[in-house]
């Protein structure tokens, strides 16, 4: 009953959180909400049993992701969004209504949560979970499938960020140039 | 009411989804819309790892004495998409810094009125 | 912010705890939650708070860019180096049995490098792209 409350609350506050970073208009508070939120989720996850995403969401979400976002609005000087002056809220709010419709109807379907007699835990996981040790030695079964049963797309995924932090040093890695708004030419110095 | 405490992490996953979806689609600010391709990208994170819990089972580190694990599946595959998303918004911030630098603006329709009038 | 004495001495010592966190991390990802995404994660996040406290010049010097962009691509270089050199030693490409003398020992081994390249690409990445934005402000 006492984790039941918990998620309760926790969800809860999610949902405040983000309805908040809707609401408001002044860019920095909204950044330190989405920080906020992070934190937030990452406690979702601890309770919901997965440490290594909770870590990861944590260190990522509300440390990296938070700091770039402060450093592009220290770098545009854009501390408030413009209050809308000829905003129509109602063709987003229809579509983003019969979205979530269609979604929660998808769900009606699904197993209850935390049920251990749902498809998804039926295949693919009591194989990795029985023989992650015997095969490969290693205790944690989220480090075995994810360097070793499923090596590649771990190596995709070094890829892609390796490419972010090229394409993030080209497009602004040099000095910044003088030049007027409108005529920007595109290149710049390298260090 | 089992029906309702099965599923409603489910549907406040959906809903967080709706939220960041509104902000992307309707608010012109770009760091905001950022904010809000977040946001959606989180409660996704969120739908996953509800699907992946097993009621009374630990987390994924084979240890003496435990039967019950959740399933380390899902963990994996939102491990990748954690990684990818911050990757996915810093090249976006990237973007916004060098929209700011070229327009002088970021909000979207001031943008679409330069990019008209040219 | 180098005039703030409560943020000049906390950050002194802790950075050096926060850099053995990440390293104990980054090793026993084994053994319990973490691995390399994370302890790349948690180092950069050591530099990125002394450049933050000491001035953004202290923190290029801590570590060159032109070292940042070679450990960057080390680390994708040992991930797939580990592939081809399981392609030398007869087996498949990433199949980890054959670089040991058992095939657990090889998986170990192989599970081993492959999170030191990843720690080492994300670790790299994460300083690029904060150096770049911050470095972008300057005159």
């Amino acid at each position: 009953m006492i984790d039941v409350f918990i998620d309760v609350i926790l969800l809860a506050f999610l949902a405040i959180t983000a309805v908040s970073i809707v609401r408001m208009t002044n860019l920095f508070a909204i950044i330190m909400l989405f920080g906020i939120f992070s934190f937030l989720s990452a406690a979702m996850f601890v309770v919901m049993d997965a440490v290594d995403v909770a870590f990861t969401e944590a260190a990522v979400g509300a440390g990296i992701s938070t700091v770039l976002m402060l450093a592009t609005i220290a770098l545009t000087r854009d501390h408030h969004e413009k209050a809308s002056v000829s905003h129509r809220p109602w063709l987003p709010l229809t579509v983003v209504i019969v979205t979530g419709a269609a979604l929660v109807y998808g769900t009606l379907d699904i197993p209850g949560f935390g049920d251990p007699e749902a498809p998804a835990q039926m295949h693919v996981a009591p194989y990795y979970i029985e023989r992650s040790v015997a095969e490969t030695g290693v205790p944690n079964v989220v480090t075995a499938v994810l360097a070793s049963y499923r090596g590649f797309d771990t190596l995709g995924e070094v890829i892609v960020v390796f490419t972010a932090g090229i394409a993030v040093m080209l497009l602004i890695g040099g000095r910044r140039r003088k030049s007027n708004a409108g005529s920007n030419e595109g290149d710049e110095n390298d260090k | 009411m089992d029906f309702i405490i099965g599923h409603y992490n489910y549907w406040i996953a959906i809903f967080l989804m709706m939220t960041g979806f509104y902000t992307v689609i309707s608010r012109g600010n770009l760091v905001k819309k950022i904010i809000g391709l977040n946001i959606f990208q989180v409660s996704v994170f969120l739908l996953y790892i509800s699907m992946s819990t097993v009621k009374g089972g630990a987390a994924p580190i084979i240890t003496e004495g435990v039967k019950l694990y959740s399933n380390p599946l899902p963990h994996v595959l939102i491990l990748t998409a954690i990684v990818v998303g911050v990757a996915t918004t810093a090249l976006g911030l990237a973007l916004v810094v060098r929209i700011k630098e070229a327009y002088g603006t970021i909000e979207e329709d001031e943008i679409h009125q330069q990019d008209h009038s040219l | 912010m180098t005039n703030n004495l409560i943020l000049r001495v906390v950050s002194k010592s802790l950075i050096p705890l926060i850099i053995v966190f990440a390293l104990y991390v980054q090793f026993h990802g084994d053994y319990g939650p973490g691995g390399g995404f994370q302890a790349g994660v948690i180092m950069s996040a050591a530099i990125i708070l002394y450049a933050l406290v000491f001035g953004l010049d202290a923190g290029e010097q801590v570590i060159p860019s032109t070292m940042l962009r070679i450990l960057a691509s080390l680390g994708v270089l040992i991930y797939a180096g580990v592939g081809v050199v399981t392609l030398f030693l007869g087996g498949n490409y990433l199949d980890y049995s054959v670089l040991g003398g058992t095939r657990v020992a090889g998986q170990h081994l192989g599970i081993l490098l492959v999170e030191l390249g990843v720690g080492m690409t994300v670790f790299s990445v994460m300083l690029i792209i904060f150096f770049a934005f911050a470095g972008r402000g300057r005159p």
